[in-house]
């Protein structure tokens, strides 16, 4: 395999499993993406979306149903995995059990016929990074889960290979040595120069790592786009609520202008900004939690009142349940301490009202 | 939790009891019998102690046995487990047919000794099918010979021992997490590979094993060595030493010391290859968590 690629390209890729009842069903439906060297590409999607699935197809462990796979101009989608040559970490690890970690490391350097002072200077360079120092000689079975997870990743850079795909490779460690992994990762991902497909269903890992982030669900895609845009600006409710857009409003509309949309529902009256093209009466507002100002003074433009239901203490600042008088529940934070069942005026910028089309439409 | 706590604790835990018959059930039907044996073969009619096996290491119809039926077991070992190796690898992947051929590979173990010994002898025999074929078809028009010699006794020891050995390693190898392999092709191992650096090693154990129960079986042959055989020349196994001194000369004492060497020489295999088996890695086949 040549151990390098200006492109890999997806064209439809899906992937069919005979589900419940023996009916077919997509766990992987017409993805559509083309990977640039170097490039770093989150699969952002709730558990069951499709992720593990796309990651096998592009590694060569599960074949298409349908679509194909390029690698600048020669089609790889029939290739065996060990000819495409692209690293793994597997969600679940797949450890050789009966292999040291250091041997576990060095399985793909040794396939690759290296020498072995080679592997050796290899190996230890990628446990090092990976902090693994002093545990070479355990097996696996004697390692710690977050540990097993170190040793996946290692020996998947180890060859560094032109393309390295990884399924959840933080999902087992502690907070702290997450966010340190996750550094290396970047890091590791910016010295070799290599791309990466990186499953997640956190998104602020896909946010803090991806040069551009696949979100999915149900097997579709859903938006293709850099991590601001992902954030600022969901292509749908779908990606909306998966990106922490807590309160998503079902109003009416009472009038649009340009992309400005007036709608109302109860005592609520909301101006926002339209994303997508609405059809029918009735349209869905997504607002994220820490976009909402408290306690601005009444009669404003998108100013809600209400009194706050419940209080959530969460260090820097605290999530604030603020119920309207029409029973309506909205989710913000603010780094205010507040009492329960005191009366409050929120504000909701015009600009951060995302409006969607009707979720039942 | 908190039940492994009290059975920690607890002073006596009473499901051990429901191991009791069994413990009686081995106590009267194997030990007592062995130890019954044991001192019987001592008790020699001629001699002191050890009469019974210095005639056995001196006699020329007798010591050669342990040779005549090492000569058959550990060949008919390897060829069963040879052979079940590579055909349970490739039953590993559930297909539709994978069913089917278990299935057929799996019947020998319905019949018994006696019923493949007489099949054989028609099948295999100087007028068997299998001759006439290969003569009719001049494949191989010499006389053939596959009964009544070590041939014989052969074929039927793999044909009874095969399914076996078969069924035996398909569930050490279904037992092998198939996403180790998988992660192996990620790293650039090829099929031939996978299987000499992923499954060979975790199946070492489960092959060891293996090669024990199937050797412990073919090493008593007795009723294929007689129909099959030439029991008074090639094919004189151990069993068929112990059986004439019981039941031709009554001298139970030297058919008592003939068991136990027979028992020893069993041990002795078992135990090598028992010992090679502590050189691999024998913890559970999972390759992570869950
Ligand atoms: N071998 C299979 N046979 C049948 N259905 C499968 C198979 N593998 C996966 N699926 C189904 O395909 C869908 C996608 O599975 P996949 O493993 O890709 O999800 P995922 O996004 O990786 O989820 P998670 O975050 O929980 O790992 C799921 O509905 C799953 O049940
Ligand atoms: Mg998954």
């Amino acid at each position: 395999m040549k151990h390098d690629f200006q492109a890999l390209r997806l064209d439809a890729v899906t992937r069919r499993f005979a589900g419940a009842g023996g009916k077919a069903f997509n766990a992987l439906q017409e993805l559509t993406l083309t990977i640039k060297r170097g490039e770093f590409i989150a699969l952002l999607g709730p558990s069951g979306c499709g992720k593990s699935t796309a990651l096998n197809c592009i590694a060569g462990l599960l074949p298409l149903s349908g679509g194909s796979i390029w690698l600048d101009a020669t089609r790889i989608d029939t290739l065996p995995p060990e000819k495409r040559g692209f690293g793994m970490v597997f969600q679940n690890y797949a450890l050789f059990p009966h292999m040291s970690v250091e041997r576990n490391v060095g399985f793909g350097l040794r396939m690759r016929g290296a020498a072995g002072s080679e592997i050796a200077r290899r190996v230890g360079r990628a446990l090092k990074l990976v902090q693994l120092i002093g545990q070479e000689h355990k097996l696996p079975g004697q390692l710690s889960g977050g540990q097993q997870q170190r040793v996946a990743i290692a020996r998947a850079i180890v060859i560094e290979p032109p393309l390295i795909l990884m399924d959840e490779p933080l999902s087992n460690l502690d907070a702290k040595l997450r966010l340190e992994t996750r550094s290396e990762i970047r890091r590791i991902h910016r010295e070799l120069g290599r791309s990466t497909v990186y499953v997640t269903h956190d998104q602020d890992e896909a946010l803090s790592l991806a040069d551009r982030i696949v979100v999915m669900k149900d097997g579709v895609v859903q938006q293709i786009a850099s991590p601001q845009e992902v954030y600022g600006e969901p292509a749908n409710l779908a990606v909306a609520r998966f990106m922490g857009y807590r309160n998503v409003l079902d109003m009416a509309i009472e009038a649009q202008n340009g992309d400005r949309v007036t709608l109302a529902a109860g005592n609520i009256r909301l101006i926002g900004a339209r994303k997508q093209a609405l059809v029918g009466e009735r349209a869905s507002v997504a607002i994220r939690p820490e976009e909402i100002a408290l306690g601005e003074g009444p009669g404003g433009e998108n100013t809600i009142a209400g009194h706050v239901d419940n209080v959530e203490y969460c260090g820097r600042d605290s999530l604030i349940d603020v119920m309207t008088p029409s029973g309506t529940r909205l989710h913000v934070r603010a780094p205010t301490h507040i009492a329960l069942g005191e009366s409050v005026h929120v504000h909701v910028p015009v600009e951060r009202a995302l409006v969607y089309a009707d979720e039942s439409a | 939790m908190t039940q492994a706590h009290a059975l920690a604790r607890a002073p006596f835990d009473r499901t051990l009891l429901l191991v009791v018959p069994a413990a009686a059930f081995m106590l009267l039907l194997f030990i007592y019998p062995f130890l019954y044996g044991l001192g019987l073969s001592f008790e020699p009619k001629e001699g002191g102690a050890l009469g019974n096996y210095s005639h056995f290491f001196t006699t020329d119809n007798l010591w050669p046995t342990i040779w005549t039926t090492l000569r058959l077991a550990l060949p008919a070992t390897l060829i069963n487990v040879g052979l079940a190796l590579p055909i349970a690898y490739k039953m590993r992947i559930k297909t539709r047919y994978q069913r089917w051929i278990t299935t057929i590979l799996v019947v020998p173990i319905t019949l018994g000794t006696v019923l493949i010994a007489e099949g054989a002898l028609t099948y295999f025999g100087p007028k068997g099918w299998l001759s006439q074929t290969l003569q009719l078809s001049h494949i191989y028009d010499g006389p053939i010979r596959l009964t009544h010699n070590y041939w014989g006794v052969l074929i039927s020891l793999v044909i009874s021992g095969f399914p076996f050995a078969f069924l035996l390693i398909l569930s050490y190898i279904t037992g092998i997490d198939p996403v180790l392999a998988r992660a192996a092709a990620t790293l650039g191992a090829d099929p031939a590979a996978q299987f000499r650096h992923i499954y060979l090693p975790l199946l070492a154990p489960g092959l060891a094993m293996c090669f024990c129960l199937a050797f412990v079986q073919a090493f008593s042959v007795f009723p294929s060595a007689v129909l099959l055989g030439s029991p008074a020349g090639p094919t004189r196994v151990i069993s068929i030493a112990a059986y004439e001194a019981a039941f031709e000369q009554y001298d139970y004492s030297l058919a008592s010391a003939i068991a136990m060497i027979m028992g020893f020489v069993q041990l002795l295999i078992v135990a090598a290859v028992l010992g090679l088996r502590n050189l691999f890695y024998r913890g559970p086949v999972v390759g992570g968590k869950g």
